[in-house]
């Protein structure tokens, strides 16, 4: 239990610590080092979880299982290669002036309080508390999203907060009518929110005050998952952010905002006794994933482009989710991971490449292989693997979802294949001029440390080629927690 | 049904407030003036922190009046406090919002109202005491602030919405729960606290980039860029 505390503690010091600081050349290193041990704490979590099964904190606060576990460590690992991507590149945006040393403190500090308030929502037992992390997630993020000040950028951090701020309203409202619905059959008040306590007694929770409860939650935390309509903000805050922000945003964010409504379909189902929760995410899902696959083709801006991407997957998750069942919900799971690592890796690139170009329209991006090799092929390997090329972990886990859909709902097939087809095509046909073709006058190579992409795109291979069998175990009993059945028995 | 007669003065006062409550809310979406738009929501913030009291008097449970003391100091005084002194800032103390059909907008909030009822619905048939016209009364005030948020092109009037939506949830949590546990509803005042400052700092950022506070001029992101 003490290394979860550590993992929460690690990143709230850092906040505090950086923000007092202030900003000096070192402040990327500690930047770094906060985000190591916070890691490094995270593995220790994940091994005792492993080691005793799930952790519950003695106050009851927070609650750790195979679910929420790799996620925690996760977006450790995350918020770790990208704080090193960070570094350099946050570095050069000094040099270039477009930040200045008073908003450095507070990237670094906001970076750190974003990673605390994720690692919160993770990890903790209350419901009321997993709202609040998310409210505070985007809290912390805003003034990053007009870090640079451009009328663009404000604009985004508006549209942002106020969209945002208006989605987890509902969920509130939801959160709200769950504790209704608990406090009528659990005695102790305060209990009524804690997850354990409320899943434990779901089966005799009021079916129409849940279900009510749940279409308030899944539009409040699907707007923080970017779910269509409720997706303009996403577009805007990864584009006109710091890059980093928008490889911990698409990476990370979105993922926990996921994990948010997937814990709530979890107590929901029992109550309910029908698909109702499912079939809402599983309508949600392809809309966003379709709607989204066709958005790719007419983006010009390369961030708002892979953000769009972002929007796909993220919807394909939720639809996985929504069918149900161990495999549809291994392989939703599997997604998670392989998404989150691959698109972060990819905005590294991204950033890189905006760098080298000076601008981040895609028709001015041109020849990065001559330029920059570097950054050339972590572009192209991060988008075949994003689109779902074998072998990358992507195919494998999009295989599994396809698979599970055409068993369960055949015809849903169809427009899962032409939408993966779609966003495929859409983003090699803006990729292909990007990274082949001559280099053109005034790009030169950038600082760039392409180490967490290597890293981050071998973990998404190897996923591919052979899920080792402790993670496999690790899905697998996560999965039977989500589906109440287990894939591998 | 409800019968009035066999409630008590305190329930009785508990629906007198909430219909105050939706009362401002209806004020809001008529005011066009910004000033008088924060003094009502100053009323709402007080109307809430009254109901809390309240109903912690009724329910018994102590910590509620420490919600209801927070309440009041942050959002009968303080948010309102710090809106007003923006507004006298920017010198937008005269101002007065054109926008479209003041009485279509009324309209739409009266259907919103019985949109509430008939979503409130499956909770009225279970509550015992007070619920029944509260939560639909809650949900109408949250939906009321998404309104004026979509009606009004004025950013200081969109963080009035927003927040009213937030005294929305916090009337629904106070009369149809008593209340959440302490701690979240600590974690809640934080965020609104934490929320209504950063409205400061994006206001003079959008101030300072666009030199107007009306968001309907923030449109360079678009989809269909040239």
């Amino acid at each position: 239990m003490s290394a979860l505390y550590l993992t929460l503690l690690l990143p709230l010091a850092g906040a505090v610590l950086l923000g007092l600081m202030g900003y000096r050349s070192v402040a990327g290193w500690v930047n770094v080092a906060v985000c190591a041990a916070t890691f490094a704490a995270s593995l220790v979590t994940a091994l005792e979880v492993l080691r005793v099964g799930p952790l519950l904190s003695p106050g009851r606060m927070f609650y750790i299982d195979a679910f929420n576990v790799y996620l925690v460590v996760l977006t450790a690992l995350v918020g770790f290669t990208t704080a090193i991507f960070s570094r350099p590149y946050m570095a050069h945006e000094v040099h270039r002036g477009r930040v200045n040393a008073r908003r450095m403190r507070l990237y670094h500090s906001m970076y750190q309080g974003f990673l605390f308030t994720m690692l919160l929502a993770l990890s903790t037992n209350n419901l009321g508390i997993l709202w609040v992390a998310m409210e505070g997630a985007t809290l912390a993020t805003v003034l990053l999203v007009s870090l640079y000040r451009t009328p663009e950028s404000v604009e985004a951090a508006w549209k942002y907060f106020i969209l945002c701020g208006v989605g987890l309203a509902q969920a509130l409202f939801g959160t709200v009518l769950l504790y209704f619905a608990g406090s009528r059959v659990i005695h102790n008040r305060d209990d009524a929110l804690l997850w354990t306590v409320l899943h434990q007694a779901a089966p005799s929770l009021e079916p129409a005050v849940v279900g009510l409860a749940f279409v308030f939650l899944l539009v409040g935390y699907g707007t923080k998952v970017g779910l269509v309509p409720l997706h303009s903000w996403l577009p805007e805050a990864h584009s006109e952010g710091p890059t980093p922000m928008s490889a911990i945003l698409s990476g990370l964010l979105l993922n926990v905002a996921l994990y948010a409504v997937v814990r709530m379909k979890m107590l929901v189902d029992p109550a309910l006794g029908t698909a109702l929760a499912g079939h809402l995410m599983m309508g949600f899902g392809m809309l966003s994933f379709l709607v989204a696959a066709f958005s790719l083709h007419r983006q010009r801006d390369i961030k708002r482009m892979y953000s769009y991407s972002s929007i796909e997957h993220m919807g394909l998750m939720t639809f996985g989710f929504g069918v149900g069942g161990p495999l549809a919900t291994f392989g939703a799971l599997l997604h998670m991971t392989v998404h989150s690592l691959t698109k972060s890796a990819i905005f590294v690139t991204v950033g890189h490449a905006a760098h080298v170009a000076g601008t981040q329209r895609i028709e001015q991006i041109r020849g990065l292989l001559r330029t920059q090799p570097a950054v050339g092929w972590g572009l192209l390997l991060g988008t075949a693997a994003i689109a779902g090329f074998p072998p990358f972990g992507v195919f494998t886990s999009e295989f599994l979802l396809l698979s599970a859909t055409m068993k369960s709902w055949p015809w849903l097939t169809l427009p899962l294949l032409l939408g993966l087809g779609v966003a495929f095509a859409g983003l090699f046909r803006h990729l292909h001029p990007m990274v082949y073709g001559d280099r053109p006058a005034g790009q030169d190579p950038v600082p760039a440390n392409m180490l967490p992409v290597a890293l981050q795109l071998g973990l998404v291979l190897w996923l591919g080629l052979a899920i080792p069998g402790l993670l496999a175990h690790w899905f697998d009993q996560a999965t039977r927690l989500i589906a109440g059945s287990s894939l591998l028995g | 049904m409800t019968d009035l007669q066999g409630l008590d003065i305190s329930q009785q006062l508990i629906l007198l407030l909430a219909a105050l409550v939706l009362f401002t809310s209806f004020a809001m979406l008529a005011q066009s003036r910004l000033i008088n738009l924060v003094r009502v929501f100053a009323w709402q913030g007080v109307l809430l922190a009254a109901t809390t009291a309240l109903v912690a008097h009724v329910s018994g449970y102590s910590h509620l009046y420490i919600s209801a003391l927070l309440t009041f100091g942050l959002k009968a005084l303080l948010i309102p406090w710090v809106l007003h002194r923006l507004v006298l800032r920017l010198g937008m103390e005269r101002e007065v919002e054109s926008e479209g059909n003041r009485t279509l907008v009324q309209l739409g909030g009266a259907s919103l109202v019985i949109f509430s009822y008939y979503v409130a619905l499956p909770v009225v048939r279970l509550s015992t005491l007070l619920t029944r016209n509260t939560i639909a009364v809650s949900l109408a005030v949250v939906l009321l602030g998404m309104l004026l948020m979509i009606a009004r092109k004025e950013a200081v009037t969109q963080v009035v919405g927003f927040m009213s939506i937030e005294n929305g949830l916090f009337f629904a949590a106070v009369v149809s729960t008593y209340g959440m546990p302490m701690v979240v509803e600590l974690g809640i005042a934080f965020d609104v606290l934490v929320a209504a400052i950063l409205f400061g700092v994006v206001f003079l950022q959008i101030r300072a980039s666009i030199d107007t506070l009306d968001v309907d001029r923030l449109n360079r992101l678009s989809e269909s860029e040239p």
